[in-house]
């Protein structure tokens, strides 16, 4: 994840507090999607960035998860998401980001 | 599940784009605080 942004993540969650605060993500593919979870509740696993070592304990989830997509207006879905849900493989991105969330999101 | 909360959206180039997600988010009741349009590659 962006180093940049993973500063960002954490003011945010200083500003309005972790347990206010939700990330959604909009990533192409599974690994990367899970990498970006991990690093948004359990730190991150490079040690690279900003949320090295920091357990924000976010919860995160994918725009394609049904948690998500039930809650959003179905036409706006349809209009802004569906065709990328027909190319990207929607199953195995939602498991592996559905995986690092159970595991380390304490706001779920 | 989101309403009330804040959301902070990383969206993907390759995937789905920062603003595609505020518009989904924006119709739930949730306040988007942050977008971004990340390339993962």
């Amino acid at each position: 994840m962006d180093l940049e942004n993973q500063q960002r993540i954490k003011d945010l969650a200083e500003e309005h507090g972790a347990e206010n605060l939700v990330v959604i993500l909009g990533g192409a593919e599974a690994e990367a999607s899970g990498l970006a979870c991990e690093t948004v509740s359990n730190g991150d696993p490079t040690f690279a960035g900003p949320l090295a070592g920091v357990q924000l304990g976010l919860a995160a989830y994918h725009i394609m998860e049904p948690e998500v997509k039930n809650e959003v207006d179905e036409d706006v879905y349809e209009e802004q998401i569906s065709m990328m849900e027909m190319v990207l493989e929607v199953d195995d991105i939602i498991e592996e980001v559905k995986e690092y969330r159970e595991k380390f999101s304490k706001f779920v | 599940m989101l309403e009330n909360k804040k959301v902070a959206i990383l969206g993907d180039r390759d995937g789905v784009p920062g603003p595609a997600i505020e518009e989904c988010i924006e119709t739930t009741g949730a306040e988007v605080v942050f977008t971004t349009t990340e390339c993962f590659v």
